[in-house]
């Protein structure tokens, strides 16, 4: 039976890192084909230094990421933190509700929607371009904002609402009791919503795929790609990124190990 | 992490100014154009569809960015009617676009294209005579062109041997799994229409649906509907019968000389694709000189070799050294000529139809 | 009197402003497509008109669910053997299990098109074997697996999550009051992890029902999913703006009647997804 389970969780494992390993593998083909392998070479990963679309969708996919995460993180923090305080048990439902449409909308619906809003907006105020580097990270704090703030109300409910009343009691403004009480104590689920913030806006496609304009992220190079041959360049991009996530991962882990093995 | 990123680029691109032949000093191009560095300039064109510095030295765009200084911010599409709805919907604006003949006349009609003056571009006489006053722009005013091609059937002659000439070898049952058809609306019905003897620019909705009949039956011999994913599928010999552009064959044969093409007996599409400048372009004098930039000799001739296409450039068919030097498929004699025939632009109650048609194909 | 709870409403109301724009009203925009024509003027014929669109929807929601069960199954052993290891190696294959989830999903879909052709991976394996070809690349049994194989992840960590933290002492307790490890299954864990399941499901079904890439990619681009539809007809130009945003709101308040269902499986309050 031990075995048995062992045996499954491998062949799982195997299964969601097949196409990996045939990535990394074409990644390293001599031939100019993700189709059959000819011999090992390390020239796709020259070729990519060369390719000023590639970085330049890398240099995109990073800003949006970093920002769209930052400020959805802000965002949402304050959103939760109010949330929680209404105290108008309708209001808050319908809040609610609201911020669950993005998170559980199909990402088709919500790209085209959003879409048809920046255009409509762009034709109101007479722009000849409306879409591009704004729309696009509007479009990803706006899918973000779900997240950091589920991921933040949790904390909120378990943070003991007597403890800020009592930094208010002992002269605190509500401002620095925020920022020293309450704060520290839902630190874990902010952190949560901006790591799962970032990983999303790293990741979609099909949400920028219709507000991004020029200004185009790598899924929507990699998509071009993959609609005429996908030369294993991509795959070498996609290869390094794998590599140094799962470096950071490794090591992050690694650091956890430690500080559990010290604090017990 | 950026910086060093940014810091291994210079360091490529240095390796590659140094490590090539091509004498980049010879071009120089005509009038001021200090003014525009630092200028973005937005191209948008066909994929594969330009020399992108892989194949041979040139890198078109970085060389228009190294000569002018204006920023080449380059985007493809992968039909018409994507690049259309593009421009139509207002989200982006482009300074270059190239599409093809129907296209530009539908462009043209709908007053989203900005006069070009040919008579100031400094190379514009090269062009063929035979390319200039085509019905979808008799004057010569909105579009310059950049290639010629015509649609055949590629097949792989070592997998399934020598097939009828013919369009209907597409509806073979003996290619079950092995035929592809394009993923493009008026190219997919090119195709069926030719077979029932039908004008590609029917109005007649009856005709419409007679062709659209007929790729429903082909539907269940298809492999798959494709635009440029027919590259990987051919040369691998994942499929053995397509049809797809006479160019295009030429770069597949390279990667696998088993590979064989042929103009149908019944007639196939012509196209001319050409240079555009869009209403809402944001910068117009940049885009002129990019047009002139695509029309210098040494660049058409690169770009002639690597999109594989027929040229209108007459000095690139006037020189020897050309790699498709009077090319028997891209130039074919006068006896081997097959019937061909324009697309036109058709009214948006006959678009409707055919789009809504390719909707019931796909459903079916 | 005090306030309860610290904290003024007034600091969600950024938020507020934010949703009410970019959530509130593009759907209402969407709205207004789907109830008129190419000249803006009130009609009812995009409506009318989706009766042609039945089959990719039944498609699309056939595929999705038939995609969703076999996550299911091959889910959830995965996450109940994973809570059974060490509590190292099961944070271990917690990462392995993200890891590819951090990689771009156009990528790993493409490359089960290198794995799955007739000149593929499997084939030649197969052919060396004296076997096939097999046709496995543009089915329907393709564009689902890619659909297993792209949302699986986000089936085994909630169920995982939820099923860690299933009190030990619940378990032995069954055993002690005589419950073999099947009953125990069955009565103890299986109900208690139902919340996982719910939140795996949609996270699961609703990108499966509207995809538009895995079909195109793994399905030969000839069966048209309603995700393919949707996409389709945007690029076709603003003519078909009105029918495409009628048929997204039609998937959405699919996706919506979807959830509503599943919501009556879980109780919990506020619907937050476990991640």
């Amino acid at each position: 039976m031990k075995w048995l389970s062992k045996l499954y969780v491998c062949l799982i494992i195997f299964f969601l890192y097949a196409p990996v390993a045939v990535m990394v593998l074409f990644s390293f083909n001599s031939a100019e084909s993700v189709w059959v392998f000819e011999g090992f070479s390390l020239d796709w990963y020259k070729s990519l230094l060369f390719d000023a679309t590639m970085l330049n969708a890398l240099k995109h996919t990073l800003i949006i990421a970093v920002l769209s995460a930052i400020i959805s993180t802000v965002l949402g923090t304050a959103a939760a933190v109010g949330i929680e305080a209404l105290k108008n048990r309708i209001a808050k439902k319908a809040v609610m509700t609201v911020t669950n449409i993005p998170m559980m909308n199909a990402d088709i619906v919500t790209g085209i929607s959003l879409m048809l809003l920046f255009v409509f907006i762009g034709k109101l105020i007479g722009l000849h371009e409306s879409l591009g580097f704004f729309t696009v990270l509007i479009a990803h704090i706006t899918f973000n904002l779900p997240y950091v703030i589920l991921s933040v109300l949790p904390k909120l409910k378990q943070t003991d609402s007597h403890l800020p009343e009592a930094a208010l009691d002992l002269g605190c403004t509500p401002i620095q009791a925020f920022f020293k009480v309450v704060l520290p104590s839902i630190s874990t689920g902010i952190a949560t919503g901006m790591i799962m913030a970032f990983t999303l806006s790293l990741d979609d496609f099909v949400i920028s795929y219709f507000t991004c304009g020029h200004y185009q992220t790598l899924p929507i190079v990699i998509y071009n790609m993959t609609k005429k041959t996908v030369t294993p360049d991509t795959y070498a991009l996609s290869t390094l990124i794998f590599a140094s996530v799962f470096l950071l991962l490794v090591l992050y882990n690694a650091l956890q190990t430690k500080a559990e093995k010290r604090r017990g | 992490m950026k910086r060093i990123l940014s810091l291994l680029l210079i360091l490529a691109l240095c390796i590659s100014l140094s490590g090539c032949g091509y004498e980049y000093a010879e071009l120089e191009l005509e009038g001021d154009y200090s003014g525009l560095e630092g200028t973005v300039l937005n191209v948008y064109n066909w994929g594969e569809y330009i020399s992108e510095g892989s194949d041979d030295c040139i890198d078109t765009n970085l060389e228009f960015e190294r000569i002018t200084g204006i920023k080449v911010n380059y985007t493809t599409f992968d039909s018409n009617e994507v690049m259309y709805s593009q421009i139509k919907s207002g989200g982006v604006t482009f300074d270059i676009v190239i599409p093809s003949d129907y296209m530009i006349e539908r462009l043209k009609n709908e007053n989203m294209l900005r006069k070009i003056d040919v008579s100031s571009l400094k190379n514009y006489h090269y062009i063929d005579e035979a390319y200039k006053n085509l019905y979808f722009d008799p004057n010569n005013e909105y579009s310059v062109p950049y290639n010629v091609g015509m649609v055949g059937v590629i097949y792989n002659r070592r997998l399934i041997g020598e097939p009828e000439h013919s369009w209907k070898a597409l509806w073979d049952k003996k290619y079950k799994d092995m035929s592809l058809n394009f993923s493009n609306p008026r190219d997919a019905f090119m195709t069926a229409q030719f077979i029932l003897g039908i004008d590609l620019n029917t109005t007649k909705k009856a005709e419409w649906e007679a062709a659209a009949e007929l790729l429903k039956k082909q539907k269940k011999y298809l492999q798959s509907y494709v635009m440029d994913e027919i590259y990987g599928k051919m040369e691998t010999g994942e499929a053995a019968i397509g049809p797809y552009y006479a160019g295009d064959f030429l770069t597949m044969q390279e990667n696998n000389e088993d590979l064989d093409f042929f103009y149908p007996k019944e007639g196939t599409n012509i196209f001319v694709d050409s240079i555009c400048i869009p209403s809402t372009s944001k910068n117009y004098e940049a885009a002129m000189l990019y047009i002139d930039f695509l029309l210098e000799p040494d660049i058409a001739l690169a770009n002639a070799e690597y999109i594989g296409y027929a040229s209108p450039h007459t000095a690139v068919l006037q020189n020897p050294d050309y790699y498709y030097y009077q090319n028997k498929i891209l130039y074919p004699d006068k006896e081997d000529m097959p019937k061909v025939q324009y697309y036109h632009d058709m009214d948006s109650k006959t678009r409707l139809i055919y789009e809504n048609l390719w909707i019931d194909v796909k459903l079916h | 009197m005090k306030t309860k709870s610290f904290g003024n409403k007034l600091v969600a109301s950024p938020y507020i402003v934010w949703s009410a724009i970019f959530i509130i009203v593009p759907l209402v925009i969407m709205v207004y497509y789907s109830l008129t024509d190419t000249n803006g003027v009130f009609t009812l014929a995009n409506i009318a008109g989706i009766g042609k669109y039945k089959k990719a929807f039944a498609l699309s929601i056939l595929y999705a669910i038939i995609a969703t069960v076999i996550t299911l199954l091959l889910a959830y052993p995965m996450a109940y053997f994973m809570t059974k290891m060490k509590v190292s190696s099961q944070r271990m294959i917690m990462l392995i299990v993200m890891l590819p989830m951090w990689m771009n999903f156009l990528i790993r879909t493409y490359s089960w098109i290198t794995i799955l052709a007739n000149t593929g991976i499997i084939n030649t394996f197969l052919s060396k074997l004296g076997i096939g070809p097999v046709k496995l690349i543009n089915t329907p049994g393709a564009v689902i697996l890619g659909m297993v194989y792209d949302f699986i992840p986000y089936m085994i960590l909630p169920i995982y999550s939820v099923m860690s933290k299933i009190d030990n002492s619940l378990l032995e307790a069954s055993s002690d009051l005589g419950a073999n490890s099947f009953t125990r299954l069955r009565r103890v864990i299986l109900p208690l992890s139902m919340p996982g399941v719910i939140s795996g499901i949609t996270m699961v079904f609703v990108p499966s029902v509207s995809t538009f890439y895995i079909s195109q990619k793994l399905g030969g681009n000839k069966t048209l999913l309603i995700g393919d539809a949707i996409e389709y007809l945007f690029n076709a130009g603003p003519d078909f703006y009105n029918i495409a945003s009628t048929l997204s709101l039609l998937l959405m308040v699919l996706i919506l009647i979807s959830l509503a269902v599943m919501n009556r499986f879980s109780d919990s309050e506020e619907g937050g997804v476990v991640i």
